[in-house]
């Protein structure tokens, strides 16, 4: 970490920025787990020679995380919005741990879900676990914020989540390196300090009186030195905003002064205050929850808020001056493109043109398969969140009367079945509904929907060389389950078609691995298939 | 160009190029000094649904996505998908669209989107060497020869 950032210039994704900025600060490790729109920090850092691996969900990336931190290194933790829900756990609690390196948890939240099951808005997380919060509105930002994420962290010894929106992920910007180099990483080592990271309730207590004090300072630090900035306008019309927000703002309302809040957990509420006063008119405009105007409104703030009905997917410039201008009327509605489709030839089309014609209840899950809700399939019946087939399968098999219950299969891809459905299975094992169930894991060799990335199943590491394998119907006969089938939908339909209704009418438990890569990413899977050959060749 | 923002939209179906195309454009603005910006949605819409991307440049961008009725350009590689997007453009604004490309022989589809950026390029201020050299940047080398035929048949249409 000698060697000076040189100055570049790059036009970058949000994503590729956050990924440059990690590899300029000597990050030891990038963890993860892929999700639409952060996918593409952990590819692009592997590409440009960091050091990244997807974990098998991100609790898992998360605690990788907060290990490389407790051993004094820099780690980055990357996730979409409803990640952030699995790793929710070690986030609660290593905010009270704090860390000796530094820990970046990216949040990729995805307002007006152009990919995703809800529109959460994780500003929350950062309240609820006390944990800082940048919020950049561009990629220049992204590459600025991630390195002040960095400072932070180190600085206070505390998480800092990097919360990005799937605009600032996937628009691309133009970025300039600094030219110097960023502050070098503390040499890893261990350091045993048993009451900050043992959080046995008596050493949690003083943990969450550390962390307040901490937050404090941060607080304070943000008001006088953060990453805030203001806009000079009239004393007429201020606007408060963050992230995107600010971007459509100033494009929308280029006389309004405004106040840019690039720190937004803890906010600077004295700053905050004295825009609100200095202003007659002062509109809070937030993508997502009314999360600054409540915040404000809390510390006693006089502020405007937008109307409730765009706290409805995403903002763009003319709803930023529709908001301004206190514009109600309905908002023109853009005409429905073509909705995605299972690819032709791919091999869910199969699995789920058998799930519709045997009338099936289908509990479906997360990822391409997703698709087999649409026609001509209309072959799902049920998605909540990652892993959930299989428990939600369980309870409607518990449930409905038993000529109902004998129709549930539950249906989980591979990546998904690693990053969460494991457990579903142990619980299909304890508690067995009275019809038996039939599970199908739809085994395409990678994670398709994110865009071809690999996991445990694979074999293969995030740079697709080969690594252990979690071999699904092993450790699936390990838990108990005898009935495990392992079948190519595509060689002989009918015989697919045969094998899950005589599953269904076994009153067993039965899991089904329907194998078949993915038609995207077949070609590539043969060329890794053969480059690991030919190095056991050579060895 | 003073404050003055140029709005261009791509949009066609998945695995078209939609994506390509606007980072091409994109690059040759940022070569040329300008600010620039561009924007899309991808996921879902990479199984061959609806895709569009948005490039707007100029001396400062700060949204980066083009609002609706202010697209200079709307550049659509598929038919099926003009109508869906004709609302972006401006009054006056300039349709690019396969139509065009009815008396050019392209030796593949797959160029389209590269044909279509050089009906896009006589439009523009960009030297066709800038071009060019966008386009060798995002495509692999054994796509260049292909790409510079469809670039310049595209350019006459």
């Amino acid at each position: 970490m000698t060697n000076p950032v040189p100055a570049r210039r790059s036009i970058l994704s949000g994503d590729e920025a956050v990924a440059l900025a990690a590899l300029d600060a000597g990050l030891a490790l990038g963890t993860g787990y892929p999700g639409t729109p952060s996918t593409e920090i952990l590819e692009e850092l592997e590409r440009l020679g960091g050091r990244a691996q997807w974990s098998p969900n991100e609790k898992v990336a998360l605690e990788v995380g907060i290990g490389v931190a407790f051993a004094g290194g820099r780690a980055l933790v990357t996730m979409k919005h409803v990640g952030l829900n699995v790793a929710a756990d070690p986030l609660f609690t290593v905010a009270y741990t704090g860390v000796r390196g530094a820990l970046v948890i990216v949040s990729a939240d995805d307002p007006g879900m152009a990919s995703s099951q809800n529109e959460q808005d994780n500003r929350r997380y950062a309240v609820a676990a006390g944990v800082p919060m940048l919020e950049p509105s561009d990629s220049q930002e992204a590459y600025n914020f991630t390195l002040l994420a960095i400072e932070v962290s180190e600085r206070w010894g505390v998480p800092v989540l990097l919360r990005m929106t799937t605009r600032v992920c996937h628009s691309k910007t133009i970025v300039e390196t600094p030219g110097y180099p960023v502050p070098p990483a503390p040499a890893a080592g261990f350091v045993r300090d048993i009451p900050a990271r043992v959080m046995i309730p008596a050493y949690a207590r003083p943990a969450h009186h550390r962390l307040r004090a901490k937050l404090a300072e941060i607080a304070a630090w943000n008001e006088t030195e953060g990453p805030n900035t203001t806009t000079a306008g009239g004393v007429e019309f201020g606007v408060m905003t963050s992230g995107i927000s600010y971007q459509h703002v100033r494009e929308a309302l280029p006389d309004a002064a405004v106040l840019k809040l690039g720190m937004t957990y803890p906010l600077p509420l004295s700053a905050m205050r004295e825009f609100a006063v200095a202003h007659q008119r002062t509109l809070i405009i937030e993508e997502g929850d009314p999360y600054l105007v409540e915040s404000a409104r809390t510390a006693g703030i006089a502020v405007e808020s937008q109307p409730q009905i765009f706290r409805f997917g995403e903002l763009n410039a003319a709803r930023v001056a529709r908001i301004a201008a206190r514009d109600l009327t309905p908002e023109p509605k853009p005409l429905p493109g073509k909705p995605p489709a299972l690819c032709q030839g791919c091999p869910h089309r199969t699995v789920f043109t058998a799930l519709r014609d045997l009338n099936c209840i289908v509990s479906g899950d997360i990822g391409c398969y997703s698709l087999g809700v649409l026609p001509p399939f209309s072959a799902m019946d049920t998605l909540v969140c990652m892993g959930a087939s299989i428990g939600v399968g369980l309870g409607l098999r518990h449930t409905l009367p038993p000529d109902e219950a004998r129709r549930v299969v539950s249906v989980i891809g591979d990546s998904t079945f690693v990053h969460s459905g494991i457990t579903g299975l142990v619980e299909m094992v304890y508690n067995p509904p009275a019809s038996g169930h039939v599970v199908l894991i739809l085994d395409n060799g990678t994670t398709a929907m994110t865009g071809l990335q690999e996991h445990p199943g694979t074999g293969r590491t995030l740079h697709h060389s080969a690594t252990g394998k979690f071999v699904f119907e092993n450790v699936i006969r390990a838990m108990g389950i005898e009935q495990v089938h392992v079948m190519d939908p595509m060689v002989n339909p009918q015989a697919f078609q045969d094998l899950v209704q005589s599953c269904l009418a076994s009153g067993e438990l039965n899991v089904i691995i329907a194998r078949r890569n993915c038609l995207l990413a077949a070609g590539a899977i043969r060329q890794y298939e053969k480059c690991a050959e030919s190095d056991k060749n050579v060895q | 160009m003073c404050n003055k923002v140029l709005n261009i939209v791509v949009a066609g179906l998945g695995g078209q190029g939609v994506l390509k195309a606007s980072d091409i454009v994109a690059e040759v603005a940022f070569t040329a000094g300008l600010d620039v910006k561009k924007s899309e949605i991808h996921g879902m819409s990479q199984r061959g649904g609806s895709v569009s991307s948005d490039v707007r440049y100029g001396a400062k961008v700060f949204s980066p996505m083009v609002p609706d009725g202010q697209a200079d350009f709307l550049v659509v590689l598929d038919a099926t998908q003009v109508e869906v997007n004709r609302a972006v453009l401006k009054p006056g604004g300039i349709l690019l669209e396969p139509a065009l490309l009815a008396g050019t022989k392209l030796k593949s589809e797959k160029c389209i989107n590269v044909a279509l950026l050089g009906a896009l390029s006589r439009h523009l201020e960009f030297p066709e060497s800038t071009w060019t050299a966008a386009i060798a940047r995002h495509l692999a080398p054994k796509l260049h020869s292909i790409n510079f035929e469809a670039f310049a048949a595209g350019r006459l249409a």
